[in-house]
């Protein structure tokens, strides 16, 4: 007899990851589900503005063309698809998604979970003392309340569970944890309750695994990059899970990439924090429990993973407008490239000094020599072929910005020799959206699950 | 004998808010021990002083052949605040790296550790 086993495939790793995963996910091989991440901390507030100018917006579009790629795959096959494609506006999403399959003279029941969105309610709650503070500089939301785009609490399984339990095909969440993605399913075909919780710990670290795509199965691996095979063809990750918890991270055959303990594990410590406390909405992952070993090609077996009951409370993304930002670059050729775009930096601020103006921030950073490791890069000598002088200025103020980006171009005529990469014109003015993240008491968000057909 | 971390272990950063994390992974089991006593909390400190404004946590993942460090007041403020290339502290992985341990000649030849 053969081992039950649930496969997960990951199509998506953030928005605007591959285009054509989710379609080979679902055409490469058998899988069950397939999984979709399209949110990161400030695409809330990218949506947030979309819906404002368009209250049928504010959804990952993208998710509509992955769904026309994959709709066969549903309604044939019974692959059902999560995604957290909804944004700040799941409903629109799934009445995309319906008109879509109504187009291809198809009927899909679509599960859509809602109640993550608190930007309604937040000062309410604020007023009845929820101070939302800001988890690393402790703040109350209150210095920045008038500037609130969108305040999102990150929900965990058990909606999700919900709709798939209700047959819902498809599964359309806005914010809901990345993890939460991979590990509802994984829990829902075995019927997990809400206290197994080293098991629903392992479905969270499948879900960590998986939530960036291809990160896990040969992207952005230093370990042995050179001999990575066929990265152009790259095969996306599967979780074959079974019902002790354990599960083996995988991906289609004849495919590129690599999944190994190497790559994997390179996975497993991207963005940890105390490895001994991976908070969730449903459980608290221990990641030092974590036992991975080799499983054959491209096979890596992942178990013994403990999980703790979650804290009482959801974390919650809040997006607010903070300022606005110019980044300016030029490039300078050799010989003594690094000193020509050093001597550029010293008469650009010394421009901007004179013209009064006043910033929160300014950054110079030599592109070629030390933007990205500093001192530790060594030094620059006059031979470096060139450099680029990439300078970033930051305020409250839009027009102190806006006149910043007009001493860039000047340098090409008037400042130091051999200067060049002027092609894309002045720097643009960005609005800048800033993260916020708190936490708020479990109680006060609740969740909804509704399916259509 | 000196031994490049580059060539002893691999690692991935990443960010949340103003602090970048790196876990650092050694290559082969073997050589997690001498990682794990070479990467001391002092010593990373020291490494990455002048590019961090805050301090720095370390953890031990031996079940992994893993030390993740969080340095905090990496990212220029983080996020879309911040106005660094690295804004989300993607490279500071291959900055650990660049360190260069000094092994005694004998655990060097017993670990087989390509010398630098």
């Amino acid at each position: 007899m053969t081992e039950r086993i649930v496969r997960v495939a990951s199509g998506q790793g953030f928005w605007g990851d591959s285009l054509d995963a989710p379609r080979q996910q679902v055409e490469n091989g058998p899988v069950d589900y397939l999984m979709l991440d399209y949110l990161a901390e400030v695409t809330m507030s990218i949506l947030q503005k979309q819906k404002e100018r368009d209250p049928s917006m504010g959804y990952a579009r993208d998710f509509v063309g992955a769904m026309e790629s994959v709709m066969n795959a549903v309604t044939d096959r019974g692959v059902r698809v999560i995604a957290n494609a909804g944004g700040v506006n799941p409903p629109a999403c799934a009445s995309a998604i319906q008109a879509l399959a109504k187009k291809r003279g198809k009927s899909i029941k679509i599960g859509v979970v809602t109640g993550d969105d608190l930007l309604p309610r937040l000062n309410e709650l604020v007023d009845k003392g929820h101070a939302l503070l800001h988890m690393e500089t402790g703040e109350p939301l209150e210095t920045v309340r008038d500037r609130v785009l969108s305040a999102n609490a990150y929900i965990g399984s058990k909606p999700i569970v919900e709709a798939l339990t209700r047959g819902a095909q498809v599964v359309i969440t806005g914010r809901s944890t990345d993890t939460a993605l991979t590990m509802a399913p994984i829990r829902f075909e075995y019927g997990w309750g809400d206290t197994d919780y080293d098991r629903l710990a392992a479905g969270i670290v499948a879900g960590h695994i998986l939530e960036c795509g291809a990160q896990c199965s040969g992207g952005n691996c230093l370990y042995d990059w050179r001999n990575i095979p066929d990265l152009a063809n790259v095969g996306y990750p599967i979780a074959d899970a079974y019902a002790d918890g354990s599960f083996v991270i995988t991906k289609h055959p004849n495919t590129g990439g690599r999944v190994s303990v190497h790559t994997v594990s390179e996975q497993l410590v991207y963005e940890m924090g105390d490895p001994h406390a991976y908070i969730t909405p449903d459980v608290i992952a221990d990641f030092t429990s974590i036992r991975i070993e080799d499983a054959g090609p491209d096979r890596v077996r992942v178990f013994g993973i403990k999980g703790y009951a979650p804290t009482d409370k959801l974390k919650v993304s809040i997006a607010y407008r903070a300022g606005f930002k110019a980044v300016g670059t030029l490039v300078y050729s050799w010989p003594d490239a690094l000193e020509k775009a050093q001597l550029a930096d010293r008469i650009l601020r010394e421009r901007l000094d004179r013209l009064g103006l006043y910033f929160d921030e300014i950054l110079t950073e030599f592109v070629g020599a030390s933007a990205t490791h500093g001192a530790l890069a060594g030094p620059t000598g006059p031979g470096a072929p060139e450099i680029q002088l990439r300078v970033g200025v930051r305020s409250d103020d839009r027009a102190t910005v806006e006149r910043f980006t007009r001493e860039i171009a000047p340098l090409v005529l008037n400042g130091p020799p051999s200067v060049t990469g002027f092609a894309g014109g002045r720097p643009k003015v960005e609005e800048i959206v800033a993260y916020w993240p708190a936490l708020i008491d479990k109680t006060v968000v609740k969740t909804n699950v509704e399916v259509v057909s | 004998m000196k031994v490049r971390l580059l060539d002893i272990a691999h690692a991935r950063s990443g960010d949340k808010g103003d602090t970048a994390n790196v876990g650092v992974i050694a290559n082969r089991p073997e050589w997690y021990p001498l990682i794990n006593r070479e990467l001391t909390l002092a010593r990373v400190t020291r490494h990455f002083d002048g590019m961090i404004t805050g301090g720095v946590d370390r953890f031990e993942l031996p079940n992994l052949n893993a030390l993740n460090f969080l340095l905090h007041g990496a990212l220029g403020g983080g996020g879309t605040l911040s106005l660094k290339t690295d804004a989300q502290g993607k490279v500071y992985s291959t900055a650990l790296l660049r360190m260069t341990l000094d092994v005694p000649d004998e655990e060097a030849r017993e670990l087989k550790l390509p010398a630098a």
